[in-house]
């Protein structure tokens, strides 16, 4: 395929409203999730991210058991809650959050598996499921409800860092500094689980549910490797973010590859790349 | 009226009592440091005062001009740090986040306030150097001008010299004087007795079931003092 075939090929797929729809929700998605990977790889919380994707795929598979059309009014609420659950018991060394957090995510896993295939009507339960794990194909069927969603989401989200960008900084670096000087550190954390609950949800129609933390967590320790300050790091994350996520996606159309696995291959690449620069750097 | 008045407290978290009957003062101008050994409450005692560990029992009372969120803290390292990608700037400039209340961003004044404090600290030619970068004596510095930048009267620190060599560690000291000499009031936690006896003006010294209130004339007299083996030279 030459230059200019590839060109075309890519004009010709624009034209299908499909085809946008998938580059406008896997942009805002990769910016979204780039913005708050930064502060939960800071606070170590990536974890997080993995685990409540893993409850997004059992709520998923509960609201295909009970047939509701919308399946994001159900998944949506049950991952906010899991997100406030999880942090709780993060933040209580006593109860081993890390063991309390594995058992949630692997639990939720398990017998969401269980359930699609006891009571699944569908005939091919194996593809439901990985698409559901990989998001094989889901981001190009969305509708334009979902894509407005998504778009409504996205920019609360973007508002709310911007607006809290300071404080957010503050907390991450110090919670205790923080807390002394009136920030209510508390109300942050949960603001940042929160967030981190609603682009889970949405992102599992981009990369799948297993495939997530690989949005959340490799641009930001790209970005770590060659920049020193926070306000660039975040800014350098939300650039790969996106440029991993377009280019992941076009290439993915071009070569009938899997979207999801596409785009974290993309960013797998950058991050190598950024060490390799970070090494040169010597930083 | 004493910036902090502390009335019979109980210390303790999560339902254990670490140490009671503690009742000091704190004027404008004091230097305290607060001694006793691995597990005596120094540190919960500190929580506690600053508000982030809740109070067991009994009463503290803040006045004379203190404002409730005026207190600039010098908190131990933590973990997260060590890696953190955060310019000294960010870092000072966040310690000026109680008086931007409602507003998002930075104002001037802040600015302002956040540059004369890293100038006071000498460290505004690492203003663009990155915070993991730096040297144990540079990093308390950067910490100490965030701690101004939040209060200009009080300060509380948490071990601060822990992990420092020993040159640094006295610079540290004198640069703590400085602070006390130019009016602001501080209160720290230490291991380092010697060094409290030098500095500070009052001691603490807490026990499970007693503790110490005084000058530190007075402490070197106590009993507290002499059963750590003080004045046998």
């Amino acid at each position: 395929m030459g230059t200019g075939n590839i060109l075309e090929t890519i004009q010709f797929y624009l034209s299908y409203p499909f085809v946008r729809y998938a580059l406008i929700t896997g942009t805002l998605i990769a910016l979204c999730s780039s913005l708050l990977g930064v502060t939960l790889v800071l606070k170590r919380f990536s974890y997080i991210g993995d685990g409540l994707s893993h409850v997004a795929f059992g709520a998923l598979a509960v609201a295909s058991l009970l047939d509701i059309a919308n399946s994001t009014l159900v998944v949506m609420p049950v991952t906010i809650i899991a997100a406030v659950l999880l942090l709780r018991t993060g933040k209580k060394t006593k109860i081993q959050g890390d063991a309390a957090i594995a058992m949630l995510s692997v639990g939720s896993l398990a017998v969401g598996y269980l359930i699609l295939n006891l009571f699944s009507v569908s005939a091919n339960i194996s593809g439901d499921v990985c698409s559901t794990l990989f998001g094989s194909t889901s981001i190009l069927t969305l509708t334009r409800a979902e894509v407005g969603l998504c778009v409504v989401m996205s920019v609360i989200v973007v508002v709310l860092f911007i607006l809290f960008y300071n404080r957010i900084f503050a907390v991450t670096f110090d919670e205790d500094f923080s807390q002394v000087a009136g920030i209510k550190a508390n109300v942050y954390n949960m603001l940042i689980a929160v967030i981190t609950a609603v682009i889970i949800v949405l992102a599992m129609n981009l990369v799948g549910s297993l495939l997530i933390s690989a949005l959340v967590i490799f641009p930001a320790l790209s970005a770590m490797r060659v920049v020193n300050h926070f306000k660039g790091v975040v800014i350098y994350s939300a650039m790969i973010s996106v440029c991993c996520s377009l280019a992941g996606i076009l290439l993915s159309i071009l070569f009938s590859t899997p979207v999801g696995s596409t785009i974290v291959a993309a960013d797998i690449v950058v991050f190598l790349l950024n060490c390799g620069i970070g090494k040169v750097m010597g930083r | 009226m004493a910036y902090i008045n502390c009335e019979d407290l109980v210390l303790g978290y999560e339902g254990t009592v670490v140490a009671e009957h503690i009742r000091f003062s704190v004027n404008q101008g004091d230097y305290l440091c607060i001694v006793g050994e691995n597990g005596a409450g120094k540190s919960t005692l500190m929580k506690t005062l600053l508000g982030l560990t809740p109070l067991m029992g009994g009463n503290i009372v803040i006045g004379d001009g203190l404002k409730a969120h005026g207190i600039g803290y010098l908190p131990q390292q933590t973990f997260v740090q060590k890696d953190f990608p955060a310019s000294v700037w960010e870092i000072v400039l966040s310690g000026t986040l109680s008086q931007c209340a409602r507003r998002p961003f930075y104002g001037k004044e802040q600015k302002r306030l956040a540059e004369k404090n890293m100038r006071r600290m000498d460290i505004w030619d690492l203003k663009k150097e990155c915070y993991r970068n730096l040297s144990g004596g540079q990093q308390q510095r950067v910490l100490l001008a965030r701690a101004l930048c939040a209060s200009a009267s009080l300060l509380v620190l948490d071990e601060p010299v822990t992990g420092l060599d020993p040159k640094v560690t006295v610079e540290f000291y004198q640069l703590i004087q400085k602070l006390n000499q130019e009016g602001l009031t501080i209160i720290m936690v230490s291991h380092d007795i010697h060094a409290a006896l030098r500095y500070a003006s009052h001691i603490l010294h807490i026990e499970k079931e007693k503790s110490f209130i005084g000058t530190t004339k007075q402490y070197q007299q106590s009993d507290f003092w002499k059963e750590l083996g003080g004045g046998i030279k």
